[in-house]
């Protein structure tokens, strides 16, 4: 294992002179860059944690609390770093069947990252509502969704960074420089010809969960043609977030439109393994989790939705009246924007919901379900289509009108 | 048997020695999306250890699947003694090395062969990473 070569201040950072919190950051950060066999470490401008209380535990929540403490009185984080959804709604914790005790522990982690300078944003969309980043941007973001969109479309370059290592960036500043930081990586591993450009956000999620599944490896890199018109931002949204879910993939290139892939050529080397995706496979995919028609409870999640996408919803919630609960989960920057466009209005008037700061899958999905009955949950998300089996959901993925019907009928026609 | 007296290398590695039984399977790994973490089994249907504890076994799986939150969930999985002995994979992503390393939980990757095909499910194996080895010892 070859050491990491430091410059001046990260020998003092190691050394301690800067204090035990940068300290500590940098030795996790290098343990994780030899690991990849990073020779050095690359200047960040922009973290982005993923930290919600199911994942972190009592556990993660001490530690927080343990750096925190650390933190009074010392440099904190020094570039904005910011975080994903948080584990719960506080106004509609109740309606959840959330308990005292899992409020409590999101409060308490609130409180040790406010500590340590972090802004809870708590938002997965920070690419269209808090600042998305520029091309050859280095940044280190949590959240997969978030990785995939700033390194594919705005061709910034970040690895995916959990909780940990994001607010290890934060603190020191850099993060190790390995993975999609560097060039030879952010090359294809594969070709994808697409022989259908979707309609729907459902569709542009199962490409993207095919594609990803055809890529199967963090390392493997997609470039994709055929698609025939110039996507919307909500729709490589969807796309990104289930390829990187399914495919645990964090960049892809769409020839002559993202910025790295002009032509082929510029990101694809000759003799790459070859795939083709058609409508057909769509349509299987969608098929695989169409096990009952029944509908428990309707979520639009995963990613939380822009502006955009809950102007949508509210237009075909409009005089329905729901038999089933129906979720719209969005940021808290877009929810006030929602609310005096009357958004918000037109879906709970229907009987649905719109919550904001969480997301579904991130806040105690398993317990929320035993506590609703909930089993059978309709979506037009592909990423939480496939997190939600194995919290116990049987998950159908169908079109954001299909799914408004289904909360009117409680059946999916 | 010949498999027995096996060494097999890998490329990145670390943590501390350790010895157990292995639990093999050629199918990927995230904490949030395979694991029922109570239970410590797992749960996702479809996967290929569908239903068995993982709980104190050295894990050898193809690949890390998924998000990000496995950084944070080994470390509240070890709290609680619900947690892989260790974990052995033919690649990994950053997620994993990140959570390994905040768990403290050793872990080999990157093996010259499909590591899943080479190690017999239940079999006693020890993992060095200071040698970047993993051992089949009986």
């Amino acid at each position: 294992m070859t050491a990491m070569k430091l410059d001046s201040e990260e020998e003092d950072i190691l050394g301690g002179k800067l204090g035990p919190l940068p300290q500590q950051a940098l030795q996790h950060q290098k343990a994780v860059g030899e690991f990849f066999g990073a020779a050095d470490f690359v200047p960040v401008t922009q973290a982005h944690i993923m930290a919600d209380t199911e994942s972190l535990g009592e556990a993660g929540v001490r530690w927080l609390e343990g750096l925190a403490a650390i933190a009074e009185g010392q440099q904190q984080v020094r570039i904005p770093t910011i975080t994903d959804p948080r584990g719960t709604d506080f106004a509609k914790a109740a309606s959840l069947g959330q308990t005292q005790g899992m409020l409590d522990l999101e409060r308490r982690a609130i409180s040790a990252f406010t500590r340590l300078g972090v802004v809870m944003t708590d938002t997965c969309i920070n690419y269209q509502t808090i600042q998305a980043p520029i091309r050859n941007e280095h940044v280190a973001f949590g959240d997969t969704g978030v990785v995939i969109y700033s390194n594919s479309v705005c061709g910034a370059l970040s690895n995916f960074e959990g909780g940990p290592s994001a607010l290890a960036a934060g603190l020191t500043g850099r993060t190790p420089r390995y993975g999609f930081h560097l060039a030879e990586h952010r090359r294809a591993t594969l070709h994808v010809r697409v022989e259908f450009t979707p309609t729907s956000l459902n569709e542009w999620g199962a490409l993207g969960a095919v594609i990803g599944r055809l890529a199967a490896n963090y390392w493997a890199v997609p470039a994709i043609e055929g698609i025939v018109r110039t996507p919307k931002s909500d729709e490589l949204k969807h796309f990104g977030a289930a390829m990187a879910s399914f495919g645990s993939t964090a960049l892809f290139h769409v020839v002559g439109l993202t910025p790295e892939a002009g032509k082929l050529s510029d990101v694809a080397s000759a003799g790459l393994p070859q795939h083709r995706v058609e409508r057909a496979d769509i349509e299987a995919f969608q098929a695989s989790y169409r096990a009952d028609d029944g509908v428990d409870v309707v979520v639009f999640s995963a990613p939380q939705l822009s502006l955009y996408e809950l102007r949508d919803l509210a237009a075909i919630c409009r005089g329905r009246h729901f038999a089933v609960p129906l979720l719209a989960v969005t940021s808290p920057q877009v929810k006030p924007d929602s609310d005096r466009m009357g958004y918000t209005e037109s879906i709970e008037e229907a009987g649905g919901t719109v919550l904001a700061g969480m997301c579904f899958y991130q806040s105690y999905a398993r317990e929320i379900a035993e506590a609703n009955g909930w089993k059978r949950l309709a979506t037009n998300s592909a990423k939480l289509v496939n997190i939600l089996g194995g919290y116990g959901y049987q998950p159908i993925l169908a079109s954001m009108e299909a799914c408004v019907d289904a909360a009117v009928t409680g059946r999916l026609s | 048997m010949m498999a027995n007296s096996r060494t097999f290398r890998a490329r990145q590695a670390m943590g501390h020695t350790v010895r157990g039984r292995a639990l093999v399977a050629h199918d990927g790994f995230s904490a949030r999306y395979d694991l029922d973490r109570i239970a410590g089994t797992f749960s996702r249907p479809g996967h290929k250890l569908a239903g068995r504890s993982y709980v104190g076994k050295i894990l050898v799986l193809d690949t890390a699947k998924g998000g990000v939150a496995t950084a944070w969930m080994l470390h509240e999985m070890k709290s609680r003694g619900v947690v892989p002995l260790a974990l052995v994979l033919n690649s990994v992503n950053p997620i994993l090395a990140q959570g390994a390393a905040l768990a403290d939980l050793p872990m080999l990757a990157g093996f010259d062969e499909d590591i899943t095909a080479a190690i017999p499910d239940g079999a006693e194996v020890e993992l060095n990473p200071q040698m970047r080895t993993l051992l089949i010892v009986g």
